[in-house]
């Protein structure tokens, strides 16, 4: 069973931790991985950084921005990665947008995913019905589980549509914003959180965007099987570095 | 085999709409009602009514007497330069706006780079009293000082892009971004054939009224409605695809599109989509794009502001791909002589884009029969400062 699968049927609430590959530095990305673990976070996202992240505010845009100065491409990430299995047991995902998976080559891509350990992807900007109609079949073959996105302004009938294309978990963005602008939830969130909660979907959901703190991730979590936290954890690791990351991650829990 | 959008919103295989679920519920009220509304006679008489008296339409199709001579061959120059703002841009603005207010939207954002496109939405949301914002690249907002305050003039906000390389296409991710953030209330006028479908639709029919014109203007002057050649400059593509639109499934008209070759188009300083390209995913669509192995979008070269986007519209790339275009690129040098002699020849001081059209006579040889029709996309007013320091005026 995929290790995500497997996460989701713990009966507690998950902490997902998006941070960007290559970033402070080119070779934090396992540190930044195992330290993560080490914490007790549930699940890891793994940014492959992007030039033009349309979905991304200022934070996860700039460390990207550094990421790539830093000399990070999908083929270093791949090599970093060849052996965290041996230390890192916790899900991972990788975090994206599509061209420069395009270019890899889709089915190439998965592959070395699945060669890594990789167990599902996240990527913004492949629409459903493009992944539904070409790559589904790739990504199943290689054991991924790939992640979609709603928002508060998603239809009924297409949370049903992703819910049926969908094998691990909905992400869930909590407000229509990029990544980092919102800070704590008002009523029109709880609201949706619980309309979702009320759709009784067949995946699991896990909210994203808005989340830094202890107080937002409870809230998040009321109904939801878990959270993201991207924006606020890469500060930390922009203010601190990669030595700390435990801290961070006990002011959540 | 039709070169027009199928269903679907892809030209062949480009196009589409690749873009984040928070965009989803924007992009798709906008599919779902983009022809209805312009299909309704009350905006088609709004639209037309707004081109002839303010944009000041139908723009003259010019028989350049000198320029054909000098070439012997038939040039006809379709006159663009002259609509109000200064180039083609305002058909799509016009369109836009009255889209928006059909849409109930009361807030306008924009991206531009030179601010040719930024001009245009500024000013139909002065026409419109409607609030305006306009996303523009760091760099640009510095060396394109003239357009910002006429925006600013004309009430817009500019707000300077801060990311990545700080021009276009970063000026377009901060627009899209705030669409984002802003779902509801506001409408993105976007400026050229690119982005998700159906902007490169809607924006190729708004700009359709050129090839419209084009067709009757050339029936009177020369008995026939279809010109040997048609030829235009592409950056996005928005001034080539209103030329070609009405002829794009007429094999029997030649298609020539024109690229910014830069400093040349192995130089490593270029905007030759078509040639550096491949395909890709840029402001969602699929597309030609100019990017690293590793599938990230990198910054084109071009003299001109307006001609150095790293993609083109997928209309574009598909004609190219078919082969029903031809695809000439013309670096700086050639582009500038081409605008110098256009101003020479004809008394027209031409945008820098448009001269990069003109280019294609020295590079190519027509027959004293052929009939050539040219887009002058836009006039030099905005370039003279290039104009200056490239000939040392």
């Amino acid at each position: 069973m995929n290790r995500i699968n497997q996460k989701l049927q713990e009966d507690k609430k998950l902490l997902s931790i998006y941070f960007t590959a290559g970033y402070p530095n080119i070779n934090d990305t396992v540190t930044v991985i195992q330290n993560l673990e080490k914490s007790g976070v549930d699940m890891i996202e793994i940014g492959l950084p992007f030039s033009d992240p349309l979905a991304d505010g200022p934070t996860i845009q700039a460390s990207s921005t550094k990421a790539l100065h830093n000399g990070m491409t999908s083929e270093r990430l791949f090599e970093q990665l060849k052996d965290v299995r041996k230390t890192v047991s916790i899900p991972l995902i990788i975090m994206g947008y599509f061209n420069p998976m395009l270019q890899y080559g889709v089915e190439e891509f998965c592959k070395k995913c699945q060669e890594v350990g990789i167990d599902g992807l996240i990527i913004p900007d492949l629409p459903v019905d493009v992944y539904h109609d070409n790559y589904q079949s790739i990504f199943e073959k290689y054991g991924l589980i790939n992640v979609f996105l709603i928002t508060p302004q998603t239809s009924d009938e297409r949370i049903r549509y992703i819910d049926s294309v969908s094998n691990g978990f909905i992400y869930m963005v909590s407000s229509a914003s990029v990544t980092g602008s919102q800070s704590g939830f008002g009523d029109v969130q709880t609201d949706y959180f619980e309309r979702i909660a009320n759709m009784n979907l067949d995946n699991p959901q896990v909210v994203g965007f808005g989340i830094s703190n202890n107080e937002t991730f409870t809230q998040a979590t009321k109904h939801a099987k878990g959270a993201i936290i991207g924006s606020a954890f890469v500060k930390h690791l922009t203010n601190t570095g990669v030595d700390s990351i435990d801290e961070f991650v006990k002011n959540i829990l | 085999m039709s070169y027009n959008i199928n269903e679907k919103g892809y030209y062949g295989e480009f196009g589409g709409a690749y873009i984040p679920e928070m965009l989803y519920p924007n992009v798709e009220e906008l599919r779902h009602n983009y022809l209805k509304i312009m299909a309704e006679p009350s905006f088609q008489e709004e639209f037309n009514a707004l081109l002839k008296d303010y944009v000041g339409r139908p723009s003259p199709l010019y028989f350049a007497k000198r320029l054909s001579e000098k070439y012997n061959t038939k040039i006809y120059l379709k006159r663009e330069d002259l609509n109000h703002t200064g180039a083609h841009k305002i058909n799509n603005t016009i369109g836009q706006i009255l889209m928006a207010k059909r849409l109930g939207k009361n807030r306008i954002i924009a991206e531009t780079g030179a601010g040719q496109h930024g001009v245009a939405t500024a000013t139909v949301c002065a026409l419109m009293g409607i609030e305006c914002i306009v996303y523009m690249g760091e760099i640009d907002i510095a060396r394109q000082a003239p357009n910002v305050a006429r925006m600013k003039m004309l009430g817009a906000t500019v707000i300077p892009a801060l990311s990545g390389s700080r021009t276009l296409k970063d000026a377009t991710n901060e627009a899209i971004r705030d669409w984002i953030n802003n779902p509801v209330d506001t409408h993105y006028i976007i400026g050229s054939v690119v982005g998700p479908h159906p902007y490169p639709d809607m924006v190729a029919k708004f700009q359709a009224v050129v090839s419209e014109e084009i067709k009757s203007q050339l029936l009177e002057k020369e008995g026939t409605e279809d010109p040997t050649y048609l030829v235009a400059c592409v950056g996005g593509g928005s001034n080539a695809a209103g030329t070609y639109y009405h002829y794009l499934d007429n094999e029997a008209v030649n298609i020539i599109a024109v690229e910014a070759a830069g400093l040349g188009v192995d130089s490593g300083e270029s905007a030759a989509t078509s040639v550096l390209g491949k395909e890709g995913i840029i402001h969602g669509s699929k597309t030609l794009l100019m990017q690293t192995n590793d599938g990230q979008i990198t910054e084109p070269y071009s003299i001109s502001a307006g001609l150095d986007y790293p993609g083109v519209g997928p209309m574009h790339a598909n004609l190219y791909k078919t082969g029903r275009a031809e695809f000439i690129a013309i670096t700086d040098d050639d582009a500038m002589k081409a605008g110098l002699d256009l101003c020479k020849l004809e008394g027209i001081i031409p945008a820098i884009e448009s001269s990069h059209a003109l280019a294609v006579f020295e590079h190519k040889t027509f027959k004293p029969d052929d009939i050539v029709v040219l887009n002058l996309s836009g006039r030099g007013d905005k370039d003279l400062q290039n104009y200056i320091d490239y000939f040392k005026l």
